[in-house]
């Protein structure tokens, strides 16, 4: 059960080793009420290594259960939801994901496809399942990690983006749904995050860490807007950089990229 | 009929199927549903009226008819409204109200109320003499504090969790007026007030502090003490005197339904809290109210929870034992320093503690706050005065709760495994539930 001040008790986390992911479990932690978290992932390792993490951050029970869960193949996503509930969940967080590469998608469309399933048409299948759990428990918050991609995808991550616009634009859909069943989703629209899925990359404007995020979360989990944006400025300048004519788009995303390189 | 449920301070919602059943069919619908809860109307601050995917009774039509007199049959779902409308013009009043008259009678002995004579008079639960409760089994038991000692006392205090109460027999006290003798004393310092309010213990059956808690260092605690007691019908005057039983109280204003939550500030609060300091006078004995301005004055704005928009609100109330006064100081100049814009404090002094396994009062202080849920670093505050308060030996009150951890809450109640000895007797199967049983694993 989760109280007055946003400190849930139980939180499960679709995408168990995701920087992003476990920083908000982290987070969640701290107001020292949260006693059972659930990860779910598919590198059993990883999910251990995670599970070691967590553990020390929760009070009694401390309990941190381990679920095998692949976004490419449905049926683990069905056992994993179904092993999470087998208790009430207060807070279900949906943070995997993957960033393609862009030129390999553009050339081989199979794995293209496997990414969509990983970053789209898995967690939807994720979400649907726990927000019907959520509705029979008669609370519950998800929350969902989209990304500034969704709302203009660049010419070098549309793949990655197309997947982040069509989960936005579900869980946005569900976010009105679930209005007054007592369910919340909570859609976060972040910028670059500094993780091991950006390791490598050049840093965008605005690059933010994954403990911004998890704060961010904290502090809209319970009311206010359901869609947020981390940093918040990033609102304004993506609703500017929405309307932009995409020649100018691409110019100012190309010189960006330009002076990014240097 | 599926519906989105809170406590008074909105927080933590959840949905329920609501029934209103008649007091007949009550033993029906408990029997047949998993998780049931009675609430009635909604008045604790926190999650303990509501039961997340279980079914929950509107107690509105467990009623009876109200026949004044020294002892009230009264149905659980009657408000202390209702009641007051009944009995006073005949010249009875409730043994103990709360702040507010929308409670119910179910609410007042699942909660245990206490009110502003509970160093003279004890809390609700004190005076009734028996009870009609539903069980698990569906049986209906009538219990009084000697048929079966400890489900009575763990039904009193105990928020809904032993059963449905239907109807309760309770002990009136007679008035000769629906108006209050009221003395009335500005104090500057908390050290005054401490004074004081030990001082009144002695001379005055209803006494209550009011506190700013936005005074600091020197001013710390500067308050407004009110004592009072039921006028005698030689003490009115005027219409009063004519009509001394009178009591027809109007709702005079609603709050609106929708409010930016920046409108509390600091600013804002600090400037009421002191207008309501300065109009108060610097003493005045015996002045002549009504019933409503010295109990219920809140009761006149009508969803006054809203004013504190849509992340809502929770109120913090604690009780120390006698020595421990230094606690409060510390709370309230915890609060103070935090900047929470805090409407005014409520200082009580308590008498002794009864049987409930969990109830609330007990012989000190007690101090209420409202805060608004938005004040960043909330948690850990309240965590931090939950400590203090355990290290005294107090214990925060469940009615109002919606945030204190399991494990402080067993070190403030430790007849909590009495209570749940009791459960596992008439409800094993833990078919009566809520939120705040949920989360307290009570």
């Amino acid at each position: 059960m989760i109280d007055a001040l946003g400190n849930p008790q139980s939180v499960l986390l679709v995408g168990g080793t995701s920087d992003i992911g476990l920083a908000i479990v982290a987070k969640l932690a701290a107001g020292k009420r949260l006693g059972r978290v659930v990860l779910a992932g598919r590198s059993a390792t990883d999910l251990e290594r995670a599970a070691a993490q967590v553990r020390p951050l929760l009070v009694a029970p401390q309990t941190v259960e381990v679920v095998s869960l692949d976004l490419t193949d449905v049926a683990t996503v069905d056992a994993a939801v179904s092993a999470a509930f087998a208790e009430p969940i207060d807070v279900a967080v949906l943070a995997a994901g993957v960033l393609p590469d862009q030129a390999r998608a553009l050339a081989d469309a199979d794995y293209a496809s496997l990414t969509n399933q990983v970053n789209f048409v898995g967690p939807v299948h994720a979400g649907l399942l726990i927000a019907k759990r959520f509705s029979q428990q008669g609370r519950g918050i998800l929350v969902v990690l989209s990304s500034v991609a969704a709302e203009r995808p660049r010419k070098d991550n549309f793949i990655y983006g197309a997947a982040k616009a069509g989960l936005d634009a579900w869980a946005n859909g569900m976010a009105d749904q679930l209005v007054g069943t007592g369910v919340r989703v909570l859609v976060v629209r972040p910028g670059m995050v500094r993780t091991k899925m950006s390791a490598g990359l050049p840093e965008a404007p605005m690059t933010t860490d994954a403990d911004v995020v998890a704060a961010a979360v904290a502090k809209h989990l319970m009311t206010g807007p359901s869609t947020i944006w981390v940093p918040a400025q990033l609102q304004v300048l993506m609703s500017g950089l929405r309307h932009l004519p995409r020649p100018v788009f691409r110019k100012v995303v190309s010189s960006r990229d330009e002076s990014a390189k240097k | 009929m599926e519906r989105l449920l809170s406590g008074w301070g909105r927080t933590a919602a959840s949905r329920a199927d609501v029934v209103a059943p008649r007091s007949s069919d009550v033993p029906d619908v408990v029997v047949i549903q998993e998780r049931v809860l009675a609430r009635g109307l909604g008045r604790s601050y926190g999650d303990a009226a509501q039961s997340a995917g279980g079914t929950v009774i509107d107690t509105s039509d467990l009623r009876t008819p109200l026949v004044p007199g020294p002892v009230m049959t009264i149905g659980a779902g009657e408000s202390l409204d209702a009641v007051m409308r009944a009995s006073i013009p005949k010249g009875w009043f409730v043994p103990v109200t709360p702040g507010t008259r929308y409670v119910t009678i179910g609410g007042a002995i699942a909660c245990d109320v206490h009110g502003k004579n509970h160093h003279v008079d004890g809390t609700f639960g004190q005076h009734v003499q028996s009870f009609d409760v539903v069980l698990a089994d569906g049986s209906t038991q009538t219990i009084t504090p000697t048929s079966d000692s400890d489900l009575f006392w763990a039904t009193v205090g105990g928020m809904g969790l032993t059963g449905v109460v239907t109807s309760a027999k309770v002990a009136m006290q007679p008035i000769e007026s629906a108006y209050m003798a009221v003395t009335t004393k500005r104090l500057d310092n908390l050290d005054d007030l401490f004074a004081a309010m030990v001082a009144a213990d002695r001379t005055a059956p209803y006494s209550v502090a009011w506190v700013d808690t936005l005074a600091k260092g020197q001013r710390l605690g500067r308050s407004v003490l009110t004592t009072g007691y039921h006028a005698p019908k030689s003490a009115l005057a005027g219409k009063a005197a004519q009509a001394p039983l009178q009591f027809a109280p109007r709702s005079l204003v609603t709050a609106p339904k929708i409010v930016p939550s920046m409108l509390l500030n600091k600013l804002s609060v600090g400037a009421f809290n002191e207008l309501w300091f300065r109009k108060a006078p610097q003493s005045r004995t015996d002045e002549i109210q009504s019933i409503t301005e010295f109990f219920h004055p809140l009761d006149g704005v009508q969803d006054w929870n809203r004013i504190y928009g849509a992340p809502g609100f929770l109120q913090y109330q604690f009780v120390v034992p006698d020595g421990a006064h230094e606690v409060v100081r510390y709370a309230l100049k915890r609060l103070s320093a935090a900047q929470c814009p805090v409407f005014l404090a409520v200082l009580k002094r308590f008498g002794p503690s009864n049987d409930g396994m969990l109830s609330f009062p007990s012989a000190g202080w007690t101090l209420a706050v409202d805060i608004p849920a938005r004040v960043p670093g909330l948690s850990e505050l309240l965590d931090h005065l939950d400590d203090r308060v355990v290290a005294a030996g107090g214990r925060i009150y469940l009615a109002k709760d919606s945030r204190v951890s399991r494990e402080t809450l067993q070190l403030m109640y430790p007849r909590l495994a009495d209570f749940q000895a009791v459960r596992d007797r008439v409800d094993p199967n833990r078919r009566f539930t809520s939120d705040l049983s949920e989360r307290l694993g009570l």
